[in-house]
């Protein structure tokens, strides 16, 4: 029955519905530890086709989840659609129609999949701290059996955008034969010193907040408010450009004063009131995050992110990674983003020449920062719709070759 | 598909790698992906020529040569890089010639010919700046910036030890004539290089 109490868009997947997937088999981690038995949220979207070549997955950046596309909740008439709905949907470049799209909130996360905020049957207390350490390939191999349990062989695209995107060098690396196609976008090889200060700072604050308690701030029902709010505040603003937030906050920008009109001589040493308007945004945003947010994943997630460096395994030299495989590579960067700027996207691109693979690489102008990957920056969606036609071709004409 | 590119392509080895230097709309590379099943990549900087790569499913790479250079790719890496049109339009074209005869085993460049004798009366005469098929712009909104004559071109393989293999030399429908094989650098509208080191 359809009693549309609000309008969903034609091109939107609909109402959807996440499955919670049990793994039972123990997964050993890059660590050396294991996890013994953990659950995936995945939500999918289109239908699978008889020879499963049409299997497209996307990986989540570091507050993503599997809600990708779509609505939950048909009553509510505020509820936002999933985080790249944008890209997701029928006649939308992941187009629906054409893909069967899985998206899963990774392990270590905490939208509903195994995480440092789930009850660790050993101690019948959550995990904590004493979550292990997950590095990006432990995510990728959970993909995988993710993939096995859903039937899929061979990924026609794996796509994902900044940390995303990382798991789509990985799945490069780590299975070569199981994709035909690596979209990354706004991502980086490895983190530069400049990211990983970014995300110290962050962790910091989290860790400074008394009530972090080392991590087991739910036995003390309680949680780091301020210290996540605060490492979001910091977060957002890598992921925003300085020409937005010059436009964004104050229509008097051109004065530059941002919001806050000095002339009327209001000065105050009150620091709980903002002043200007990006003061305000941030503390909203890095409150809102904080609400809905895991501390510990937080943690968990920006060392993941520090540790990413595929490298090692080849010497330093990554190319070597991707000798083996045939999948081709799109790269994509947005020129306003300085959190992984194009030129750690072309130092991508030389890897990939390197090793001789096929690559194309954009450079979106684009003012929106990192964030823009996000967004539906019209030469961005015709790029993305052009290269995923030609995927969605190969898989009606060659049913998934390898 | 453009005529000077009908020429070139009998210089392509079947199966081999191809760099196409400004690859335009990428319908080259993919009329070379079809008929001589070509490793392709693409450079270029327009944006629109760039999706019509995409939806054509050709590699293509953003970049911007005169401003990047060419040093992310390997020397010996492509069998044949391809500079069609555009070596007049660079600031530095010798060093790019440099790094295509560094990058590829061989070379195919074309170029309109400045010393075409149309051009040749248009200064002489009228002296005005030359326009014609292959020069088609105003002198302020060219993008030409080093117009160079076959002689000249002669001259810098000569000087920086660059072998030609072969050249052609055609007018606007890609016909040679025997006037054109007499004195090309008279005759002829637009210049076809295969070169090597």
């Amino acid at each position: 029955m359809t009693t549309s109490v609000k309008q969903i868009p034609a091109d939107s997947v609909g109402l959807v519905k996440p499955q919670k997937l049990h793994f039972a088999e123990p997964l050993t981690l890059r660590s050396g530890r294991k996890i013994d038995r953990y659950d995936l949220m995945v939500e999918t979207y289109g239908e699978l086709n008889a020879d499963r070549s049409n299997a497209v997955l996307i990986c989540h950046a570091l507050s993503g989840d599997h809600h990708a596309a779509g609505y939950y909740d048909p009553a509510n008439p505020k509820e936002k659609p999933g985080w790249w709905d944008c890209c997701i949907g029928p006649g939308k470049p992941f187009d629906t129609n054409k893909f069967f799209i899985v998206c899963l909130n990774n392990l270590g996360g905490c939208a509903g999949s195994t995480g440092p905020s789930s009850e660790n049957p050993e101690t019948g207390k959550r995990f904590g701290p004493d979550f292990p350490i997950i590095a990006v390939r432990d995510w990728v191999k959970s993909q995988a059996l993710l993939a096995d349990r859903l039937g899929i062989q061979q990924w026609a695209a794996v796509i994902g955008g900044s940390l995303g995107g990382m798991q789509v060098i990985r799945w490069a690396i780590s299975y070569p034969e199981r994709l035909r196609h690596a979209l990354v976008i706004a991502a980086a090889p490895k983190l530069s010193a400049q990211n990983i200060a970014f995300n110290e700072v962050a962790r910091q604050s989290i860790m400074s907040d008394p009530e972090f308690h080392n991590g087991r701030y739910y036995e003390h029902n309680t949680y780091p408010r301020k210290g996540v709010t605060l490492a979001r505040m910091v977060g957002h603003i890598t992921y925003l450009s300085d020409a937005l937030m010059r436009e964004k906050f104050g229509k008097d920008t051109a004065t530059g004063r941002f919001g806050r009109d000095l002339r009327g001589g209001k000065l105050t040493f009150d620091f709980n009131e903002s002043d200007f308007q990006v003061q305000s945004y941030l503390q909203y945003k890095g409150e809102a995050f904080s609400k809905n947010f895991d501390a510990n994943t937080y943690l968990l997630i920006t060392k993941m992110l520090d540790y990413f460096d595929p490298s090692v395994d080849y010497g330093g030299d990554l190319s070597k990674a991707f000798l083996t495989g045939s999948c081709k590579f799109l790269v994509i960067s947005f020129s306003s983003d300085w959190r992984f700027a194009p030129e750690r996207s072309r130092e991508l691109v030389e890897i990939l020449l390197k090793a001789k693979r096929d690559v194309s690489y954009l450079e979106i102008e684009a003012d929106e920062g990192h964030d823009a990957f996000l967004l539906p920056i019209p030469r961005y969606m015709a790029a993305l719709r052009a290269y995923m036609n030609r995927v969605a071709d190969e898989c009606m004409t060659a049913g998934g070759k390898s | 598909m453009r005529a000077d590119l009908v020429l070139i392509q009998d210089w392509i080895t079947p199966g081999s790698r191809v760099l196409d230097l400004g690859c335009g709309d990428g319908s080259f590379l993919a009329h070379l992906k079809r008929t001589k099943n070509v490793r392709d990549l693409g450079l270029e900087i327009d944006a629109d020529n760039i999706q019509l790569c995409l939806e054509a499913g050709v590699n293509v790479i953003e970049q911007d040569m005169d401003k990047n250079g060419l040093a992310n790719f390997e020397s010996g890496s492509f069998d044949t890089v391809v500079l069609a049109q555009t070596l007049q339009a660079l600031h530095k074209p010798d060093e790019i010639v440099e790094e295509m005869l560094r990058i590829g085993r061989n070379c195919i460049l074309t170029f309109p010919n400045f010393a075409y004798w149309r051009h040749r009366v248009s200064l002489l005469r009228h002296g005005r700046m030359p326009k014609s098929s292959s020069l088609p712009y105003e002198w302020y909104n060219t993008p030409n910036l080093h117009h160079c004559t076959i002689s000249d071109f002669d001259a810098l393989c000569a000087r920086s030890k660059i072998r030609v293999l072969r050249r052609t030399v055609v007018d606007d429908k890609q016909h040679s004539s025997a006037l054109m094989q007499w004195r090309p650098n008279f005759f002829g509208i637009n210049a076809i290089y295969h070169i090597t080191r």
